[in-house]
């Protein structure tokens, strides 16, 4: 890569404070290193006493383990949320005009935007799904879109979840923290709320239930169980929203509705926020074996019974291999030019693309197109050359498995090290709550930042950490 | 409230009480150790058996010592009793009700186990085993304290209790069962200096050698202590303390749910049959037989509950 200097949002190119940092600088020239560091320690602990923890699967010891959280926040201003969140409510709105449209009439296709193999051979695809109508019309619920950023108005998406998108417990735990430890801060800058996320929600839920159900829907989080990585957020998002966490054992369907065992018997569900996988979903419809989830809760879906949110099959606008056509999917169902921009992509599957990307390889970022949580990725320019020949041998056997993007140069944000100020790579997951009326996103998100230097890998399985992400007012 | 709900609750508050009484029998054995007046070996193994873990003890030790028996009943794993077994289980069951507790209660209930983790770490040596062990009651006593004065009043509170009495009940009764033969008029060779530490052990295995004395003078009479430890309503750990506030509970249940269930007549038959007597009638009909038959009951009451409140299906 060449040696440009990247953007770093408080500091842009040029050593030049940008102005959303204007006050928080101030602030922080004031403070002792020594008491800051403090701070880091005492947020630390706050984290582990109130159980932030992820679950490391495959690991006895250390099973549950803190994600690192840095003090400084990331300061995002208003005018450029306003802008971002207008580019998200359209891609979002798209996401399920598409979802309605691929499970339908599947005009995209008939259209010639949209290859038909790429939704034929696809696993992520649910023929279950065909001519079933979501109650109240909404297929993505949840949405948390990845966006990252090169430069002062340049932002991409990187990925789109769809399916059951994970992290806004640590939005808002971090948010709850940053409030504790330096109240001072939050007098002096005007920072948007992230607060009601978890009553938005359970209102958005609500709005989602099916006609049946009365004017106060009964609303449950389904979690695989104590032992998956995500159980804090389950459990949290729940207690936040005061409704039930269940477990696939604790319903069953009688009656044609699914129900709940309580200590007062079986008590039925109007909306179901399940952090089960479509697979798991139904040992009935889908895979056999599961125990996570509610034999014939496809039936009672299906016949309107429920509202599940994420709808099942939603993984087909998320797939990897779906994003390349996002900008014609927008255009196609909202008429408009996509305002936020995909990464450039090479489908693999193509031979031009496929082979160009083998002659770039050192230059490019290989995803795996099912792939999740930077698995089974290579990111040639910091790869070994050991690891692109082995990389090299995969990609020729299954071509189509895989996408391949330039590196960007994801911004920086301070963090707070050793040497004072540190620059390190982040992004950015804003979370989107969709209702029959309504796309509600919250102003923030989660950033997420590869806490080594240099590193572009942000996943928390991989060493990655997060911090609060402000949005001003102005 | 989920079925799932109820047992974790249940279940996360029985462990901790088991967690405390289990390092109160360590302390009483500890004592006894020291005060050389009788073998330390047949009282380690009664405090094994009260502790219900003797045969897993001798399944898993070859000799039983006193280091091997407190380590045993402290920190092995393989003691599906232990303190810091029963901590972990009590947390385990903690996240499992996360959404019924109270942010402090969880909060109480995850030092605990960070705590007790820590203190656990490694064997516990003689020197540092008394401050361990107050360390562990301490940090129980937080939850419960939490509980107290944060939890609403409500069936979440309601099964919480049920598991602390259901298991102390036990625990009670089971100090008895082991020990009853200390309490029978026939070996009462009176005052010697053996039957007092034997006296004095049961009532410090429940904490309540202030409280009897309080009561019942200095002068330990052998059908004092039983009756304290069974009948005696003011004392909180006696079988009809427990017993009176598993019923109390479950009466709560029934009028919130406004439904009597099974369990509610069965613990009320319990009382008034087996504790609403004098000792003396205990005594007639035959002190052991009499426990057998509490314990049992006590054990049938739990059952019902879970049937009851739909706690696995």
């Amino acid at each position: 890569m060449t040696e440009k200097r990247i953007f770093d949002e408080m500091w842009g190119r040029e050593e030049d404070l940008r102005a959303p940092y204007t006050l928080f600088k101030d602030w922080f020239d004031g403070e002792e290193p020594a008491r800051l560091r403090a701070k880091q320690r005492e947020a630390e602990e706050l984290f582990r006493l109130t159980g932030i923890t992820f679950n490391v699967y495959g690991r006895a010891e250390a099973e549950e383990r803190l994600i690192p959280f840095d003090i400084i926040p990331r300061i995002i201003s208003g005018p450029e949320w306003q802008r971002l969140s207008r580019g998200i409510e359209q891609r979002v709105r798209a996401i399920n005009a598409f979802l309605y449209d691929i499970y339908h009439g599947q005009e995209i296709i008939k259209s010639g935007r949209l290859p038909a193999r790429m939704i034929e051979n696809n696993a992520a695809f649910l023929p279950q799904m065909i001519g079933v109508n979501p109650p109240g019309g909404v297929y993505t619920h949840i949405v948390g879109i990845d966006l990252v950023r090169t430069d002062d108005n340049q932002f991409y998406v990187l990925e789109d979840n769809a399916r059951t998108p994970s992290g806004v417990s640590y939005m808002l735990e971090n948010r709850e923290t940053m409030l504790q430890m330096f109240p001072e801060l939050f007098a002096r800058n005007r920072v948007q709320r992230v607060e009601t996320y978890p009553s938005d929600l359970r209102s958005s839920l609500s709005a989602c239930a099916p006609e049946m159900a009365g004017s106060n829907p009964t609303v449950a989080v389904l979690t695989p169980g104590i032992y998956n990585s995500a159980y804090f957020e389950h459990a949290f998002l729940a207690d936040q929203m005061g409704v039930e966490l269940v477990e696939g054992h604790d319903l069953r369907v009688v009656d044609g509705r699914v129900a709940m065992r309580t200590t007062q018997g079986y008590k039925p569900i109007d909306v179901l926020y399940r952090r089960v996988d479509d697979d798991f979903l139904d040992p009935l419809n889908f895979n056999p074996d599961s125990a996570l989830g509610v034999p014939g809760i496809m039936d009672v879906y299906r016949a309107g019974g429920i509202t599940i949110a994420n709808a099942p099959g939603t993984g087909i606008a998320d797939d990897k291999a779906i994003y390349s056509y996002m900008p014609e999917i927008v255009e196609f169902y909202t008429g408009e030019k996509a305002i936020l921009e995909n990464v450039p992509t090479w489908r693999c599957s193509e031979p031009d693309a496929l082979a160009y990307v083998l002659d770039n390889l050192e230059e490019l970022v290989v995803k795996e197109v099912h792939g999740s949580g930077g698995y089974g990725m290579l990111i040639g320019p910091t790869a070994t050359k050991k690891d692109i020949r082995d990389f090299r041998k995969k990609l020729e056997a299954k071509p189509a498995n895989y996408i391949a993007q330039p590196t960007l140069a994801l911004s920086t944000v301070p963090v707070f090290s050793n040497k004072g100020l540190s620059p390190r790579h982040v992004d950015l997951r804003p979370f989107v709550l969709v209702s029959p009326n309504k796309v509600n996103i919250t102003p923030g998100g989660l950033t997420r930042v590869a806490l080594k230097k240099g590193s572009l890998v942000v996943n928390s399985s991989q060493g990655g950490g997060t911090k609060d992400t402000w949005v001003l007012e102005d | 409230m989920l079925g799932k709900t109820a047992n974790g609750l249940y279940w996360m508050y029985r462990y901790l009480e088991r967690a405390e009484n289990t390092s109160r029998l360590v302390e009483t054995g500890q004592r006894i150790g020291l005060t050389r007046l009788s073998s330390s070996e047949i009282e380690w193994k009664s405090i094994l058996q009260t502790a219900g873990v003797l045969a897993s003890f001798e399944a898993n030790n070859d000799e039983l010592t006193k280091d091997a028996a407190v380590d045993w009943m402290l920190r092995s794993r393989a003691n599906p009793s232990s303190v810091l077994t029963s901590l972990e289980g009590a947390r385990q069951n903690a996240r499992m009700v996360r959404t019924a507790l109270t942010t402090e209660v969880w909060e109480a209930v995850n030092r605990c186990y960070m705590k007790s983790k820590d203190l656990l770490a490694r064997k516990v040596n003689e020197r540092d085993l008394p401050q361990a062990l107050n360390e562990i009651r301490q940090i129980t006593a937080l939850v419960r304290g939490a509980t107290h004065g944060t939890m609403m009043r409500n069936d979440i509170y309601d099964f919480a209790r049920i598991g602390t009495f259901l298991e102390r009940a036990d625990n009670t009764a089971r100090i008895l069962d082991v020990k009853y033969y200390v309490l029978l008029p026939t070996v009462m060779s009176v005052g010697s200096s053996i039957d007092n530490v034997q006296w004095e052990t049961i009532l410090r295995s429940v904490s309540a050698r202030g409280g009897f004395r309080m009561s019942y003078g200095n002068d330990y009479k052998p059908t004092d202590i039983a009756d304290f430890l069974i009948l005696d309503k003011r004392m909180p750990r006696s079988l009809a303390f427990c017993v009176g506030k598993i019923r109390g509970n479950l009466g709560y249940l029934a009028k919130t749910y406004g439904e009597t269930p099974e369990s509610y007549e069965k613990v009320t038959e319990l009382e008034e049959r087996y504790l609403s007597k004098t000792i003396d009638a205990v005594f007639e009909e035959g002190l052991h037989h009499y426990i057998q038959t509490v314990l049992r009951s006590i054990g049938d009451v739990g059952a019902q509950i879970e049937i009851d409140y739909r706690f696995y299906e």
